[in-house]
């Protein structure tokens, strides 16, 4: 009894040394020599299983609610469906021809290779940031799976963001509509160079804002298509970020803003591709 | 040992719901704050001390997963979950109604703290924007949350965690 009240603290005290302790830590991680990565390994071991648990029970029902759905309206929508696979056919019989081409013609330009061509890792999304500012999220595969930082999050044919944090079997995704997400930009038609910021206040719209476009000709308009550029440091050249909504010229004359709609459907995305080519070792080769 | 195993187990739930099945409710895009939840609901049930370390703990895990700085959250949800101890011998915590003030009162500090602290900073200043379409839904929905939940708090907490701490064994949970 009287060795434990040695360790009785009052709670002032706790309070001011846990707060310091909290503001160490801040500062520690904000200098880079300290990493909290081993850390968050044990923790990652008893909560990323569950996670992945959940999130199959999730589709698990998902699945079975949709095994209850009504079977005339599935036979109509495989009618329909066929017909569109005809169509499909068709148009894919001229599009593979219009692809040969293009190979030939890349072939004699010497180009670079489309995002088609990189290697990519499926991968599910097993969890979503706690709070409501950010749009970050945690996927089921890590650096077991050749997952590294920094490396491009796509699906649907287009950009969802970038891996910032890996474990061995999980890796967190910060997306391109997050509030503090800044993607180097171009539009397609004119390689003009924008930057495309993430802001929560654009999120409800679908939309989010690219700002500083140059763009002294005014060709750019509503319905260009926005790529990543050739000048990121981390983003794989051409990837589709989405088409541009609107665009208006900024007070200084110089510059534009405006918005963009991604081609991502970020609020109903399950699975995601990770491209495990970085753009560092795509420069190096 | 029982009583740290319990509550170890309870944060570890919350954040889990948290982070899954929260995330997926419907109605708006905004997800309730169930760790926060949390803390304030064991701070006001058993004190300072309590809060503090209920919150540390929920902040920490938000941080090591979800955070660019290390003890940012932990350091807010642990002064909240101080901050609303002080009103643990002041009320009677087997009503609902005061917790559900204490975490809607809470949870709007907590919202515009981190408005303030990473938005405000970086030049968002739309104010009644994030207010409106982030901050008072997350409140209401938060505080509706509460309804449901705090009964098998309270339950939780007199049938597992409080009893423990009128022992001698562990008394430095008490204030």
């Amino acid at each position: 009894m009287k060795r434990r009240k040695k360790y009785d603290l009052k709670s002032k005290h706790l309070v001011a040394g846990m707060s310091i302790f909290c503001l160490g830590l801040i500062v520690l991680s904000l200098s880079s020599r300290f990493s909290v990565a081993p850390v968050r390994e044990v923790v990652s071991y008893v909560v990323v299983p569950f996670q992945k648990g959940i999130n199959q029970v999730g589709n698990w029902m998902t699945s079975l609610q949709s095994g209850f759905a009504d079977v005339q309206e599935l036979s109509k929508e495989n009618e329909t469906l066929q017909k569109q696979v005809d169509e499909l056919t068709e148009e894919n019989s001229i599009l593979a021809q219009n692809q040969e081409e293009l190979a030939r013609l890349q072939a004699l330009y010497d180009m670079d290779k489309s995002y088609v061509q990189y290697d990519k890792v499926g991968a599910e999304i097993i969890s979503k940031d706690p709070g409501n500012w950010y749009n970050s999220f945690i996927i089921n595969k890590g650096s077991d799976d050749g997952i590294a930082v920094d490396m491009n999050v796509i699906a649907d044919g287009g950009l969802v963001g970038i891996v910032t944090e890996v474990g061995r079997e999980w890796a967190s995704v910060r997306s391109i509509i997050d509030d503090s997400s800044n993607v180097s930009a171009m539009v397609a038609s004119t390689s003009d160079i924008c930057t495309v910021v993430g802001d929560l206040t654009m999120m409800d719209e679908g939309k989010i804002s690219f700002i500083q476009l140059k763009d002294d000709d005014n060709k750019v308009q509503a319905g260009d298509k926005l790529v990543t550029s050739n000048v990121s440091s981390k983003f794989l050249e051409g990837i589709l970020i989405g088409y541009i909504d609107e665009v208006t010229p900024d007070s200084n004359n110089l510059t534009h803003t405006g918005y963009v709609v991604p081609s991502v459907d970020f609020k109903h995305l399950h699975e995601v591709l990770v491209i495990t080519t970085l753009k560092q070792q795509k420069e190096a080769e | 040992m029982r009583r740290n195993l319990i509550l170890a187990l309870l944060i570890w739930i919350a954040f889990l719901l948290q982070t899954t099945v929260f995330q997926l409710l419907p109605f708006t895009t905004v997800a309730p704050n169930l760790l926060l939840i949390l803390t304030v609901a064991f701070g006001f049930m058993n004190g300072k001390k309590m809060g503090l370390v209920i919150g540390f703990f929920c902040g920490l895990l938000i941080d090591l997963f979800y955070g660019d700085l290390i003890g940012f959250y932990a350091l807010i949800y642990m002064l909240i979950g101080y901050v609303n101890g002080f009103s643990c011998s002041v009320f009677y915590d087997d009503e609902i109604k005061v917790p559900m003030v204490f975490i809607g009162i809470s949870d709007l500090v907590y919202s515009v703290l981190i408005y303030i602290l990473q938005f405000l900073l970086r030049g968002r200043l739309d104010f009644f924007y994030y207010f409106y379409h982030i901050m008072l839904p997350e409140v209401v929905y938060t505080v509706f949350i509460t309804l449901l939940v705090y009964r098998l708090l309270y339950r939780l907490n007199y049938r597992f965690i409080a009893t423990d701490t009128r022992g001698s064994s562990a008394n430095w949970l008490r204030r």
